[in-house]
């Protein structure tokens, strides 16, 4: 279990930082592969949220220089990084993928986007190869547990989103949402659930610009609402009470002179602005205009911090399944790991049986079918007698930390060291040895 | 008797007082019903005190401590207006200190000056006296919104999860409760000041230009004007509503104070 990951989040660095490191979608794919090349690493996965940066690895010996990484791919030095940086290996990177795909990490503890997004970029490394076997079974198992938490516990439920916390703000700054309108700026998933939530409380309008104007049209129509070309966002954001932008602008796209424009326009009439986006879309020198109130992701999570206190119990009954988790899986993988000695073994010990009957056969003469049955009968009966201790020891000793140990010794007594020795067992088992020091 | 009675009022307001101060650092539900409930007890004992004061034949309208008392109960009535429309008792923060104050002022005993009755034209002096104190409340109010405002601004700006956000109403709201306050306000304070001046006419023949309390009247309506102007052309709010608002306020304040030793009013002594 040689896992290693290295990230930040929301609560170990501020936006600015987590910006930098946000990578497009459209280059998931290159980073995953770029990752996959790193020296040290096996396997490569990377979330990126605009909460979350995340790169997840299997790496031949337990210690890959995943900050090298960081620090080659975005130019960052040590000094500006590596204060946020968050490094897990072994267990604890499986329990942090744990919580992260359970919604336990999530800046909205039990927002349910979080496995969507795990999901897409587990998809996109699978897609370039960059996700085998090892970081497969890990992802297999965190849908599992992610999927168990939410059926076993509330934690998802009566859900404190983002989008109800702008609800909540909203009405801070309106009173009633009655008759106000929203402008969706960037289709994302996430804008379309924050305008979901304003629609039931009330909002009216519904606008909506994307710069692939088919995306705007298609979102406008299902929520009634008008699409706005790109390059008309400014002459129409005026009409907006409330705006929602996520776009993958790499610049701020709301600048201070457009506040004052709208705020020219709208005869100083407030408006509020949510801004998902990372990098952020308004330019924190537009936030200091009066009358234009904008949050950020990372202001939204102070927001909710309030609730999240409502939410502890839930979440340490789903913090308690996610122990339990890890130690399954911890102990699935070493069972994995005994499993072609306990196949060696048997195979061995089936040649030596089935050598010994052609040997003795010929001395015994021709035998009647009941009689080789018989003859097969007993002899598979003492072969499995003579197995069963050393497989049950090896099982056992496979959630033991001294596997390795039991391991080696079977196989030297059975003599199976080199000629059933599978690629990458053995060296496997010895890297785990020296990854486990780690944890 | 009407001084017993005001003072009971006063002691109602008291609580009010505590409210204002206790309410900038938590938020109590209970506290804000008993503050609503002394407030509206002090109001009654209020009117009984202005009520006996006009009841026992004394023409006392232009008493400059009857006045304060006068714009203390209006104020209240316009808070408590504002309550049966909002359900938000969040203006009592500035209006309960300031009505405090009025009510304690015109409550002393003593009566140091002075506006002596006039007795030809008392129509007009009621009407006058009514009209601009009612424009003064409606300014009282609209002050304290926007103050309130600017509270409510600063901390959706600051972005903190504080007690007096749940405790303001919604910055709309109070930007509402300060416009109407306002547009409510200024026919009043133009009228009253119209009527003021008529009845300086009818005495003197003419009006004082320099008498303070009429330049500083008139001030206080150039500002109150240049507010509803610019919030009405512009949309001012905020800050530069704040400004304004303090601005005429301060004028109001100075306005009246001149009452002190301006000779304006002292019509019977002239």
């Amino acid at each position: 279990m040689r896992y290693q990951l290295i990230g930040v989040n929301h609560n170990s660095a501020p936006l600015e930082v987590r910006e930098r490191l946000a990578i497009p979608e459209s280059r998931l794919p290159d980073f995953c592969r770029d990752l996959t090349a790193h020296p040290g690493v096996e396997e490569g996965m990377i979330i990126s949220t605009c909460n979350r940066v995340e790169m997840i690895t299997h790496t031949t010996n337990g210690s890959a220089d995943l900050r090298g990484f960081l620090h080659e791919h975005f130019h960052l030095s040590a000094d500006e990084l590596d204060a946020h940086l968050y490094e897990f290996r072994e267990k604890d990177a499986v329990r942090h993928i744990f919580r992260v795909a359970s919604s336990l990490d999530s800046m909205v503890v039990g927002e349910a986007q979080i496995l969507g997004q795990v999901k897409e970029a587990y998809a996109t490394a699978r897609a370039v190869g960059s996700v085998r076997s090892q970081l497969d079974q890990l992802f297999t198992r965190a849908f599992a547990v992610a999927k168990r938490v939410r059926s076993e516990t509330a934690v998802g439920s009566s859900s404190v989103s983002i989008a109800s916390v702008a609800v909540e703000l909203a009405k801070k700054i309106f009173g009633t949402l009655q008759g106000k309108n929203v402008f969706i700026v960037g289709a994302g998933k996430m804008s379309e659930l924050a305008a979901r939530h304003l629609i039931a409380h009330g909002c009216e309008s519904i606008f909506v610009s994307n710069r692939t104007y088919d995306r705007a049209v298609g979102l406008a129509h299902r929520f009634n609402g008008q699409a706005i070309r790109f390059d008309d966002l400014y002459e129409n954001c005026d009409h907006a009470d409330i705006v929602i932008t996520s776009t993958g602008s790499p610049q701020a796209i709301f600048r201070r002179e457009h506040g004052e424009q709208f705020l020219a326009r709208r005869k100083n009439r407030p408006m509020f602005f949510i801004d998902i986006a990372v990098p952020r879309d308004v330019s924190p020198e537009m936030a200091k205009l009066d009358g234009i109130f904008v949050y950020d992701i990372d202001d939204l999570q102070q927001a909710v911090s309030s609730h999240v206190a409502d939410r502890r119990h839930e979440a340490e009954l789903a913090e308690a399944i996610i122990a339990s988790e890890v130690e399954r899986f911890e102990a699935r993988l070493y069972t994995l790991d005994v499993v072609p000695t306990i196949v060696s073994l048997q195979d061995h010990l089936e040649t030596i049986r089935q050598a010994e009957i052609d040997r003795v056969r010929g001395r015994m003469g021709p035998l009647t079918p009941e009689q080789e049955m018989a003859v097969e009968a007993l002899t598979r009966g003492i072969i499995n007698k003579v197995m069963h201790t050393p497989i049950t020891t090896l099982k056992t000793a496979a959630r033991e930390a001294e596997a390795t140990t039991v391991i080696d010794v079977v196989r030297k007594l059975f003599d199976l060291r080199d000629k059933d020795k599978q690629p990458g067992t053995l060296d496997s088992h010895k890297g785990k040895e020296k990854g486990t020091r780690h944890g | 008797m009407a001084l017993l009675w005001l003072r009971f009022a006063l002691a109602c307001y008291f609580i009010g007082l505590i409210y204002a101060f206790f309410a900038l650092t938590r938020t109590s539900d209970l506290f804000s019903r008993i503050a609503l409930h002394a407030a509206s007890l002090g109001m009654v004992f209020h009117f009984v005190s202005l009520s006996e004061l006009f009841l026992s034949g004394h023409v006392v309208w232009a008493s400059v401590h009857n006045g304060e008392s006068l714009l203390a109960f209006f104020s209240m009535t316009f808070f408590m207006i504002i309550y049966a429309i909002y359900q938000t008792t969040s203006p009592g923060v500035v209006v309960f200190p300031i009505v405090f104050f009025l009510t304690f002022v015109a409550a002393l005993d003593q009566q140091p000056v002075l506006l002596t009755s006039f007795v030809q034209h008392k129509g007009w002096l009621i009407a006058h006296i009514i009209l601009i104190f009612t424009g003064y409340a409606a300014l009282v109010l609209s002050f304290g919104a926007s103050l309130l405002y600017l509270l409510q601004e600063r901390r959706l700006k600051a972005k903190k999860a504080s007690s007096l956000i749940s405790f303001l109403p919604a910055l709309e709201v109070i930007d509402q409760i300060g416009y109407r306050s306002l547009l409510l306000g200024f026919p009043f304070m133009t009228l009253g000041l119209i009527t003021g001046s008529i009845l300086a006419m009818s005495t003197y023949g003419h009006v004082d230009f320099l008498d303070p309390v009429f330049l500083l009247s008139i001030l206080m309506w150039a500002v109150y004007m240049v507010m509803v102007v610019t919030r009405w052309n512009s949309g001012w709010r905020g800050r530069r509503a704040a400004v304004l608002a303090t601005f005429a306020f301060v004028a109001a304040i100075v306005a009246w104070a001149a009452n002190y030793f301006s000779t304006i009013h002292r019509f019977a002594a002239s």
